[in-house]
């Protein structure tokens, strides 16, 4: 019945999307930019998704100078469903004239909207979305990959936790495509660093809320570690239940935001050690993005995903600018990629830093760990600094991912 | 340590005692529907819904008015209850004398705006909810390490299901509901008040749901969709127990959590449809359910 009850949530929002398409009228479409936010409006992943990523994508419109052409933002809610995005993507490319989609979460509904990008060579920023295959197995000349990935994940607080004395693992994982290349990506560091892998358990996913029984397999391996390959609420719930059990083993939540942090608590959350590749109080620039973002979204403040769609935008419309807007739309979505790639990204929320030739967006990452109620001086104050990894060493190398475009 | 089908013996106890716990959340929730059902002849599907709104209302006296926990157990189910006397007055009284299809899709509807409110209201990441300190810290039960705020769900669940059943068939207040549900007419014709029954009886299975939303909260983040991932399960529960058996519902919750329970370490991956196999099994050879005694 849930798939009823999300259909019609679904269906409404993609009528809404229609109405106003037609609404906008066609005559001044030849010099509109349209942006499609794709993503979780209503479920798991809203928060470090869903509405405030439509803000912080406004944002960057906002901001961006006019270069001569008007841009239109537009949202909707794929419901976790791959079907259901795919659906939404083609009726956006194909009648309602968006030019770009952008942020999209979960890995099997970007995999499915990346095929329609690729399909009918469109551009496609993903921000929200974690797997390594977007560059990889399931690259597209006119899909980029913002800002973070599961090798990136997989490769800093895997391998900073392993030399932490953490050598046998084991993993809880979603049993979808996300969780199961993110565990997939953990395991290659931790055997690599010499570490072992003890066992795993695959829950479904979505509908899992009790994870007590697999915290207590978890717990009866023997491992040191338990590696959460989940996210959102899912991880949440299980950092909360593994507190409850009195877990003894050491906590790795392979993805986590700081939006998830603000829910746990950092009663419950203190200690934990994470990766994101951007937080609002790196430095003065993070800090002054925040600052203009808070206005947009005053009680969920920016994570990675939203600075990225941010940061996502702002870049797009300077390569459309750059391009000029008859040339973007005589030209294909692969067009505006290679003039993006070619540029290189400068933008507060992370700085300066590129995209690589497989569309893989390079910027630094951190490991974070999160602060003790002490610690913390304030609202969001929940990150210290552990460890960085510059722009050129956190992500898979190019000649690795098997992107198919590369190769001839 | 002994060794069943090559797991561990502390395993799999343990595993049945979690089984239990997401049994007794199952009970709760099915016995009110089998309560609506039974008496009302409506299929609340918005209970999801009002057990959510427990969680909240206990979160929210707690965060707002700085009322405890254990006032909550008590003030939740009133404050959701009188709502639920609300919206049987305004909407459901409505649909007796239509099909049962009717009520279904008015309480999926009023389901989907009390969750759409909430999820507009507070955003879909969940508040956090403490345990009560007197039921802070666990047990070590020799093969599992016990939380006692668990124990104490599974307690007091149990103990509520029992004052229920022992309410309905033990008393003549549940002897002049179960002849109610027989024949309103003759019922009324003694004088007795019937729609003000039903209404009472919609909130009391109404309560029920915050209460369970209560004994809930400081498990599972109390957020908007927590209503929806059990509701569908709950469903199950009481096709399978038979629809309006309040024995069945209470015996069939407790049941499947330990049915599900095992699942999760033989085969986890099944243990989202694994309560529904059963159902369909159950409907094939008993399609009255397990303890229902032929249609209504």
């Amino acid at each position: 019945m849930s798939l009823t009850r999300r259909s019609l949530l679904g269906t409404t929002a993609a009528a809404a999307t229609a109405i106003g398409a037609a609404r906008s009228g066609r005559a001044q479409a030849a010099n509109t930019i349209k942006i499609g936010v794709l993503n979780d409006q209503s479920g798991p992943y809203r928060d470090t998704g869903g509405v405030t990523s439509v803000a912080c994508t406004k944002l960057a419109v906002a901001e961006f100078a006019s270069k001569g052409f008007n841009v239109e933002v537009v949202a909707a809610d794929h419901q976790n469903k791959p079907d259901v995005g795919a659906e939404i993507a083609r009726q956006w490319y194909d009648r309602d004239g968006v030019d770009m989609i952008i942020d999209v979460p979960t890995s099997s509904v970007a995999l499915a909207v990346a095929g329609v990008a690729k399909e009918k060579n469109k551009l496609h920023i993903n921000v929200g979305a974690a797997t390594s295959d977007l560059t990889g197995k399931s690259c597209a000349p006119s899909l980029i990959h913002w800002c973070y990935d599961t090798y990136m994940l997989a490769k800093s607080t895997g391998g900073a936790t392993v030399k932490a004395g953490g050598d046998s693992w084991f993993f809880v994982t979603a049993d979808y495509a996300f969780g199961q290349q993110l565990q997939k990506d953990t395991t290659a560091f931790v055997t690599a660093a010499g570490g072992k892998v003890m066992g795993s358990v695959a829950y479904p996913f979505p509908g899992t809320t009790d994870f007590s029984s697999f915290l207590l397999q978890a717990q009866a391996s023997g491992a040191k570690v338990l590696g959460l390959c989940n996210a959102g609420g899912d991880t949440v719930n299980s950092i909360k239940q593994a507190h409850e059990f009195g877990i003894k083993m050491k906590l790795a939540a392979m993805l986590m935001f700081i939006t998830d942090v603000n829910a746990l608590g950092l009663d419950v959350a203190q200690g934990l050690s994470l990766t994101e590749s951007f937080y609002w109080d790196l430095n003065d620039r993070t800090r002054a993005f925040t600052e203009r973002a808070k206005k947009v979204t005053p009680n969920n403040w920016p994570n990675m995903v939203h600075a990225g769609c941010y940061s996502g935008t702002l870049h797009f419309l300077k390569a459309v600018a750059d391009l000029g807007i008859d040339a973007v739309k005589k030209g294909t979505g692969t067009t505006i990629a290679e003039r993006m790639k070619a540029m290189p990204t400068d933008d507060d929320a992370f700085g300066k830093g590129s995209i690589r030739a497989d569309g893989r967006g390079l910027f630094k990452s951190y490991l974070f760990q999160v602060k003790t109620p002490a610690e913390s001086k304030g609202k969001w104050d929940y990150y210290k600094v552990m460890g960085e990894t510059s722009a050129t060493e956190a992500w898979r190398p190019l000649a690795d991912g098997g992107c198919y475009y590369l190769k001839s | 340590m002994f060794m069943i089908f090559g797991y561990p013996s502390a395993l799999l106890f343990g595993q049945l005692l979690l089984g239990l716990i997401n049994g007794a959340f199952y009970a709760l929730l099915s016995l009110g529907l089998a309560i609506i059902f039974g008496m009302l002849n409506i299929v609340n599907f918005s209970h999801g819904a009002l057990f959510m709104l427990g969680a909240f209302v206990a979160w929210g006296l707690l965060e707002f008015l700085g009322i405890s926990y254990w006032w909550s157990l008590l003030l939740a189910p009133i404050i959701v209850g009188a709502f639920g006397v609300l919206l049987e007055k305004v909407f459901i009284a409505r649909l007796y004398k239509l099909d049962h299809l009717y009520g279904l899709l008015l309480t999926f509807g009023l389901a989907l705006v009390i969750e759409g409110l909430a999820r507009n209201q507070f955003g879909s990441s969940g508040m956090p909810f403490a345990i009560p300190k007197q039921l802070q810290g666990a047990t070590d039960l020799g093969f599992m390490f016990m939380p006692n705020y668990r124990g104490w769900v599974v307690a007091a669940s149990a103990g509520m299901c029992l004052l229920v059943w022992l309410v309905i068939e033990k008393t003549s207040l549940g002897a002049t509901l179960r002849a109610a549900t027989e024949n309103p007419a003759i019922v009324q014709s003694f004088g007795i008040n019937v729609p003000r029954m039903i209404t009472l009886t919609y909130a009391a299975g109404v309560a029920l749901a915050a209460f369970a939303g209560v004994l809930a909260a400081p498990i599972y983040s109390v957020n908007p969709n927590m209503g929806a991932s059990f509701i569908i399960t709950v469903f199950a529960v009481v096709v399978i127990g038979g629809m309006g058996s309040i024995a069945g519902s209470i015996v069939t919750g407790f049941g499947l959590g330990i049915v599900e329970g095992l699942t999760k370490v033989f085969y986890p991956q099944g243990s989202s449809v694994v309560i529904f196999v059963v159902m369909v099994i159950v409907l094939l050879t008993r399609p009255a359910g397990l303890f229902g005694k032929g249609g209504h």
